[in-house]
């Protein structure tokens, strides 16, 4: 009896984390959002931010973007060969890319990128009481360090995604064209005659959703860190693997929205 | 900068509110004179506890206008959780903070950030921002409040480092290229660049040698006097606690034990300040952790 009742009280505590961690997540991105607008605005720190997350993941995003569009390209090929449906290539590229690769692929990366390096050095500035000072300067924390983030990640993230949709669909276009004996204008206008505004938009819509999240976990993490290194080191760990979890989630959610029926 | 006459020397019963560091009022007071008799900070039964331990037990001190007080005592003793209570880091659990006269507590966050506009804040490690230069460090506060421009922002910072001994080239330094002093009178450039009322210290001496530590306390004591500002330094140094304090004060257990000035310390007859002043492993405090 007392066994059930031990497995009931873990179950029960665990719960309750769960829930009290959602409901700081909550609470957290509220504060950060209210911040964005009300002023002042840190526009410095945007632009520091938005660099850091546009430009420089660019390089990751871009190879990542090419080389999944050339296997996509290669992989349906030899799928749709089984039932005489090569034809459907460019049009399974393009809707898979711009729908769910691209932003999916991209918020990985960048969570793996930009999740770890924000709570890196959130969690720096918390246990070497560098966020207490900017407190005692008069200057509110989540108005310098998480408005700013999150407002770069709701823009860097589909601006990234835009590139990644154009590079995937080339890398699918270079196998198709160099490997599988497509045609220049028969693969290209099979891409864009099949392509939908509502397929970019969808995507566009979830890379924004997913580069606040990115921004909202390596901030919140961050933030909490506590006991020096180690503490750091924990956040860092937990930004990147809540964030992707939250992507995968958050993916499923808005594509019901989006395109259930 | 006129500063007030040390007080008596006082040994002090538990509870009992401390009056620091205040001189006896002249007959007919100037406008100036009565602003100087009325606690610049007032702290009355302050408390504050971490689950189940109790870190600040009712916590009374009065600091007066222009004075330096300093708070000593042993490690773990609350000397930093009663300075983050104060600066608003940390929400005490019950008590009053008084700064020229309002209570900050109640405080709502913007007229809290006015306050603490007025303060400025020496952290123990420095806490300088990894990521801006040296100039940008020493005036954040200004450039953060649109005080000032980042032009003048250079200007003013060259100027303040001047005055503590570092060359403009420093400006354009980041934090990790300076060395430990550096750093430290990088953090006293910061927290004296927008001129405050009130300055805390927090450890100030720490990591620091004994010759640059007190070239830190004599430049914290040169500033305190310069802007006349009221000075709060926590520190277990007692060679810094007697040059930057008129006034020291010791916490022992979560309450203020003993205060008076620097000269009446060794004779204070109270036996936890007599055994932490002199670092003896036998006495009373020892006697409590054993325990």
């Amino acid at each position: 009896m007392n066994a059930v009742l031990d497995s009931l009280a873990l179950v029960g505590r665990g719960a309750i984390g769960a829930c009290r961690i959602a409901g700081s997540l909550v609470l957290f991105a509220v504060s950060g959002v209210s911040h964005l607008l009300r002023p002042p605005f840190y526009w410095r720190m945007f632009l520091r931010a938005l660099i850091d997350m546009a430009y420089f993941s660019l390089p990751v995003v871009a190879l990542t973007a090419i080389f999944t569009g050339m296997v996509l390209a290669l992989q349906t090929y030899t799928g749709f060969a089984r039932f005489n449906a090569q034809s459907a290539v460019a049009n399974v590229v393009v809707i898979s890319l711009t729908r769910e690769l691209g932003p999916v692929l991209a918020g990985l990366m960048v969570a793996g990128r930009i999740g770890a390096a924000t709570a890196a050095e959130i969690g720096t500035m918390r246990v070497t009481d560098q966020i207490d000072a900017l407190t005692t300067l008069s200057t509110n924390p989540m108005k310098y360090l998480v408005a700013p983030r999150l407002l770069a990640g709701i823009i860097a993230l589909p601006a990234l995604v835009v590139v990644a949709d154009i590079l995937g669909v080339m890398g699918g276009f270079i196998v198709a064209n160099l490997k599988l004996g497509f045609g220049v204008e028969a693969y290209l206008s099979s891409t864009f005659d099949f392509l939908q505004t509502m397929d970019v938009v969808s995507g566009l819509v979830k890379a924004a959703v997913f580069g606040f999240l990115i921004a909202l976990l390596g901030c919140y993490q961050g933030y909490r860190s506590r006991g020096g290194a180690e503490g750091v080191g924990s956040a860092t760990t937990a930004a990147v693997v809540a964030a992707s979890i939250l992507i995968l989630a958050f993916d499923y959610v808005l594509t019901e929205l989006f395109f259930a029926r | 900068m006129n500063r007030v006459g040390p007080p008596s020397p006082q040994g002090l019963t538990r509870g009992a509110p401390l009056s620091v560091g205040a001189a006896p009022p002249p007959p007919t007071p100037s406008r100036e004179g009565r602003g100087l008799s009325i606690p610049k900070i007032r702290i009355r039964g302050l408390r504050k506890s971490f689950g189940d331990k109790l870190v600040l037990d009712g916590i009374d001190l009065d600091v007066m206008p222009q004075t330096s007080t300093v708070v000593i005592g042993g490690s773990g003793s609350g000397k930093s959780v009663l300075l983050k209570c104060v600066l608003g880091l940390l929400e005490p659990d019950g008590g009053t903070i008084e700064i020229d006269g309002r209570d900050i507590l109640p405080m709502r966050r913007t007229e809290r950030e006015q306050v603490r506009s007025h303060i400025g804040m020496l952290f123990q490690n420095g806490a300088l921002f990894d990521s801006l230069p040296v100039w940008e460090n020493v005036t954040f506060g200004l450039l953060a409040q649109h005080r000032i421009t980042r032009r003048e922002g250079r200007e003013r910072a060259a100027e303040i480092l001047g005055q503590l001994g570092l060359g403009p080239s420093v400006g354009e330094l980041y934090p990790s290229e300076l060395s430990g002093g550096m750093q430290k009178r990088v953090a006293l450039a910061r927290a004296i660049a927008a001129q405050p009322d009130i300055m805390f210290f927090d450890e100030p001496t720490t990591g620091l040698d004994p010759i640059m530590g007190a070239v830190i306390d004599g430049l914290i004591v040169d500033c305190v006097k310069r802007l006349g500002s009221t000075a709060v330094a926590i520190t277990h140094d007692m060679a810094s606690a007697r040059r930057i304090g008129d006034v020291i004060a010791m916490l022992h257990h979560g309450r203020i034990i003993w205060s008076g000035p620097p000269t009446a310390l060794m004779e204070s007859g109270n036996p936890e300040v007599d055994q932490f002043i002199h670092g003896r492993r036998e006495g009373p405090i020892q006697m409590e952790l054993r325990r």
